[in-house]
């Protein structure tokens, strides 16, 4: 398919999902999300796979944990307060070194919160918001496009590490319609390196009958003297890895920005627009866009903290990516943060007067 | 001469972890004996749950996996719809299928899910140390009922059996019992009939077992096994109650 077709970021995900070769799909109603599970409904017969309306969030992370288990692609969404009930699961699939695709749009909380855009979710999606010592991927498309390369490497992904991937959207983009091309375009890594690990390679961990075979175990479970912390470690290194290999960000105007606004998703969006105007009137204001929150870049952001006289990190949160900002440039220059949250969105009139106040 | 009694096929060789007089080691066994009588051990899924049968999987020579505590009718959804042709069942305690799991046990029977759930009820949680289960008997001494468990404090007995077979979703349910050789063969008889069901596409079976947990009822073997047969029955009848 390489027409244009104007679908709503709900559907463009879900499509994205069956391209990639999801076959599995288990999710609970919840707003601002709810085209997924519809589209997976009517979508997934169709493929030959499975679509199942879960009686609730946590029952839909274990059977995708289940379908996972078999070998199938396998994904469940939700938003925000349906995540909060996935962690448990979550946690088990990286215990279990389980690939699976958890998408979150977002809307805003704490509690019920409302149903709007936000974006304050990004401390749970990064520090990992169920029990012990792991990571999850977390990747944050910024438009509908990007969404369907976004999802499609999700499943790369969790695949070749054998891990959860999170797509981090929020409601404005689930929601709002956009012309999209339905072919995968690469969304190369900083460090160059892409490969790719298509739905074929065959996974020589799952669980299928014991044909033929040794039988398999899948469990998290570690009692043995120093067992856990040896599993804990062999994590780690698996996350090292992911760090020098995946991470993934746009930075415009790297070369000469006094100011560099950092941002992702929707709010990338409106920074980009700032920027653009900013130009045209000569001021050297330039963005960085992570689409991979985790890992974050680091070293992207170091190397700019170089030339930059200061950051603003812009969210539709109180301040939660502007943590990882400092962090990644070990504070060497001011970080500068202006957010909106509970469905407040920045304009880009609210941004420019925030960039005058530190020029 | 032909041998007339053989290890199954499908048991490891492994020391047990259980309790002297616990019930679940002659229910692993009653699995592994009728995985193999039905030509399914490489075809099987099992699933661990949470409880003092978390390690499972050390007795049993066929696929398993862990599940989340309660999530093992969720699990077993997942695998089954993936992979029609494995035969695919859930091993489950009382705390982890009548109080955590409540929610997924009932959906996925009332979904008419194609699996096999193997459900120990022996009145009392184990693993943590004695602790009321759903299915604690009134006026049962646990660590959390110190002067025995109270309707009006700690609700009824849970009756998982009696509950679950309202649902037309549900295929087969019977409540049997291991206290005794008699019981021993009736409840293998039922838990066959539960996997048989399964190749059959025939839908979702339950098997309740009671079994004693001498440990935490304060009994010894012998005295626990007699508990079971006259004092549980009592409150959980045996017998089949849909089919």
């Amino acid at each position: 398919m390489t027409k244009k077709v104007l679908m709503c970021g709900n559907e463009v995900l879900a499509e994205s999902a069956i391209m990639a070769g999801c076959r599995f799909y288990a999710g609970y109603p919840i707003t601002p999300q709810n085209e997924i599970p519809a589209y997976m409904s009517r979508r997934m017969p169709e493929v030959g796979g499975v679509f199942i309306q879960s009686e609730s969030e946590i029952s839909a992370i274990n059977m995708v944990f289940g379908a996972s288990l078999t070998g199938a692609r396998a994904m469940t969404s939700s938003s925000s307060p349906g995540i909060s009930l996935k962690q448990e699961g979550i946690s088990y699939l990286a215990g279990c070194e389980l690939p699976a695709v958890i998408v979150n749009v977002m809307r805003g909380g704490p509690g019920l919160g409302n149903i709007a855009p936000s974006q304050s979710d990004y401390f749970q999606a990064t520090k990992g918001g169920g029990h012990g010592d792991y990571r999850q991927i977390v990747l944050a498309p910024a438009s509908l496009q990007e969404i369907v390369d976004v999802t499609m490497l999700s499943f790369d992904l969790a695949d070749r590490y054998r891990m959860p991937v999170m797509i981090l959207g929020d409601g404005l983009l689930g929601q709002m319609m956009e012309p999209v091309i339905l072919s995968q375009s690469a969304l190369r890594p900083c460090s160059g390196q892409a490969e790719r690990t298509p739905p074929s390679v065959k996974k020589d961990w799952i669980l299928d009958g014991c044909k033929g075979r040794k039988p398999r175990l899948i469990r998290s479970l570690l009692l043995g003297n120093g067992e856990l912390e040896r599993f804990n470690e062999r994590l780690q290194k698996k996350y090292d890895e992911i760090k020098n290999k995946e991470v993934r960000c746009e930075i415009l105007h790297g070369e000469d920005s006094k100011i560099m606004l950092v941002a992702y998703g929707t709010v990338s969006r409106i920074c980009r627009k700032v920027v653009k105007t900013l130009r045209e009137q000569g001021k050297k204001v330039g963005l960085v866009r992570p689409v991979s929150l985790w890992p974050f870049p680091e070293k992207e952001l170091k190397a700019l903290a170089e030339n930059v006289e200061a950051f603003l990190t812009v969210e539709m949160s109180c301040g939660q990516m502007v943590e990882d900002v400092r962090l990644g440039i070990e504070c060497r220059k001011p970080v500068h943060f202006y957010g909106r949250s509970g469905g407040g969105v920045p304009t880009e009139e609210d941004i420019v007067k925030e960039i005058e106040k530190i020029m | 001469m032909d041998p007339i009694f053989l290890k199954p096929n499908s048991l490891k060789d492994a020391s047990t972890h259980y309790c002297a007089g616990c019930g679940h080691g002659i229910v692993h066994r009653l699995i592994a004996e009728i995985v193999d009588e039905l030509d399914i051990r490489e075809k099987v899924i099992g699933i661990a749950p949470v409880g003092c049968a978390v390690l499972a999987y050390d007795y049993w020579n066929f696929d398993v996996t862990e599940a989340a505590h309660g999530r093992v009718p969720a699990v077993a959804t997942g695998i089954k719809r993936s992979r029609p042709e494995t035969i695919v069942f859930g091993y489950q305690g009382d705390g982890d299928l009548a109080a955590i799991g409540t929610a997924e046990i009932i959906h996925a029977a009332n979904r008419g899910e194609n699996i096999t759930i193997i459900f120990i009820n022996n009145s009392v949680y184990g693993m943590t140390g004695g602790q009321m289960a759903p299915t604690t008997m009134l006026k049962q001494k646990t660590s959390t009922t110190q002067s025995g468990r109270e309707q009006k404090l700690h609700g009824f007995p849970l009756k998982v059996c009696e509950l679950l077979s309202i649902l037309p979703g549900v295929f087969y349910a019977e409540r049997v019992s291991v206290h005794s050789p008699q019981n021993v063969l009736k409840t293998k008889k039922a838990i066959k009939k539960a996997f048989q069901n399964q190749v059959d596409e025939k839908g979702f079976s339950i098997i309740e077992v009671l079994s004693q947990c001498p440990t935490y009822t304060g009994l010894s073997s012998k005295e626990s096994t007699k508990w079971v047969g006259e004092e549980m029955t009592k409150q959980y009848p045996l017998g089949v109650f849909k089919e």
